[in-house]
């Protein structure tokens, strides 16, 4: 009886004395999961997609600057395409002016100086794409294009005052491939101008083609 | 010894770095009965090919919400993002591309916008850019360009902006600021001279939360132009435009 009353002590002094790593044995980090993934985990990363909703480009053409002539208009645009449907578009280009009629004809002095009969113009317009689709070159070749119209304000620097302007116009841009455009833009750039004795709202027109790059 | 076990491990880490940035694009697998593919991004482009059920992508580039993707016999089209997300991921999840909201609205950190608008008979185009530095108050640098009948100017400002309610969709705002501002007389005016003048403001108005990383904002301010006449001039603008968030 004694000895197996001895007995029971010594195993409940042993399991007590045994207790305490059991509960440490999860806390050393050797409880793994039962089954290994075989599978590497991988998520979505966004960031690894290549967005390409930015577009970059240059242009040149022609530009009518009322009662001023024609002349050579060159310039750099940027866009950013916010749906398949809408863009936004920044664009600054350089031109040129001639003389008036009267200037030629009376062969009195001048009414700019040269340095004023540089135009500069930038503006920031909102474009929408109004005929996507695919322009058919051959019988072989298809090419994502778009029939697209746009407006905006900006101001043009003319005649020695920057002057408010707002444009309107359209254009057709035709992707050779996914990243690379070309241009042909119709743009009325009208502002009021007064140096012709009257003040008067003008409107110029300018025609240019141009290369963009999506990125 | 170490040092050697140490250039190892980071060697090992820029190879599988370089690795993973050079590895195609991220891959899915589709779950609906077919995934129409179309010659481009939009949805007037025509479907050409369909991917069947069960099918592996790869994800090769985005533009706006549609997706390039490649196919296992190397056809490649545009998806609309709609059925991207009815993909499903490498671990059987659906895929998720996580676009802004309004949330993303009430803690945004940077935001640039374009305004045009009336500065008192001028026509006004304004640019600006804001940086939060927390979710009420934020500190803004504007360019203004002035088109007048006299004059035009170009105008430049800081602004502390106090934002009181940043969780709502409109939110209004407040202004404080000043600046400088350089008049140029018409050319074709003789008797207008130009001028440079400190300006001061305040300001009120609304930023509304329109859709992903999109803000309209309308604002009034009024200025307190400081002219080396006698007298200052007041004078009320009034402007809305777009903006953006990041």
């Amino acid at each position: 009886m004694e000895s197996r009353l001895r007995i029971l002590f010594l195993i409940t002094g042993l399991s007590i004395l045994a207790s305490p790593p059991l509960p440490a044995a999860p806390a050393s980090g050797e409880d793994a999961p039962v089954i290994q993934p075989a599978i590497e985990r991988k998520e979505i990363k966004e960031a690894r997609i290549d967005t390409e909703n930015f577009e970059v480009g240059a242009y040149a053409g022609m530009m009518s600057v009322e009662d001023f002539g024609t002349g050579p208009v060159y310039g750099v645009r940027a866009a950013y395409h916010v749906t398949e449907d809408l863009f936004l578009e920044a664009a600054y280009g350089r031109s040129k002016a001639g003389e008036t009629s009267y200037e030629r004809l009376s062969g009195s002095a001048p009414l700019l100086t040269d340095k004023e009969r540089a135009l500069s113009y930038y503006n920031l317009s909102v474009g929408y794409n109004l005929l996507p689709g695919e322009t058919f070159i051959g019988s072989r070749r298809a090419f994502n294009s778009a029939l697209y119209i746009i407006g905006g304000i900006g101001s043009t620097d003319f005649a020695g005052d920057a002057r408010f302007t707002l444009n309107l116009g359209a254009g057709y841009r035709l992707l050779m491939t996914d990243w690379l455009a070309l241009h042909v833009d119709v743009r009325d750039h009208i502002f009021d101008i007064d140096v012709t004795g009257e003040d008067k709202t003008t409107h110029n027109i300018e025609i240019n083609g141009g290369i963009t790059f999506f990125f | 010894m170490q040092a050697y076990a140490l250039l190892f491990i980071l060697l090992q880490c820029l190879l599988t770095g370089s690795a993973l940035g050079a590895q195609a694009g991220p891959r899915v697998q589709v779950a609906d009965a077919y995934l129409e593919l179309r010659t481009g991004p939009g949805r007037s482009y025509p479907i050409y090919y369909v991917v069947e059920r069960g099918e592996w992508i790869e994800i090769l580039k985005r533009r706006t919400d549609w997706f390039k993707v490649r196919d296992a016999k190397g056809k490649e089209g545009w998806v609309r993002r709609a059925e991207m997300e009815q993909t499903l991921t490498e671990q059987g999840g659906k895929t998720d591309f996580k676009e802004a909201v309004l949330s993303d609205f009430s803690r945004r950190r940077w935001e640039m916008g374009i305004m045009g608008g009336d500065f008192s008979g001028s026509n006004v185009i304004s640019l600006y850019g804001a940086f939060a530095f927390n979710a009420g108050l934020a500190g803004e640098i504007s360019v203004s360009q002035l088109f007048g009948e006299f004059s035009d100017s170009l105008m430049g400002n800081i602004d502390l902006v106090a934002q009181p309610f940043p969780m709502w969709r409109v939110s209004p705002f407040f202004a404080l600021g000043t600046g400088i501002i350089d008049t140029n007389a018409r050319k074709t005016l003789v008797k207008s001279r130009d001028s440079t003048d400190q300006v001061s403001h305040v300001g009120v108005g609304a930023r509304a939360y329109l859709t992903r990383r999109f803000i309209l904002r309308a604002e009034y301010r009024n200025y307190v132009i400081f002219t080396s006449k006698d007298d200052n001039k007041e004078i009320n603008e009034w402007k809305a435009g777009f903006a953006f968030f990041f």
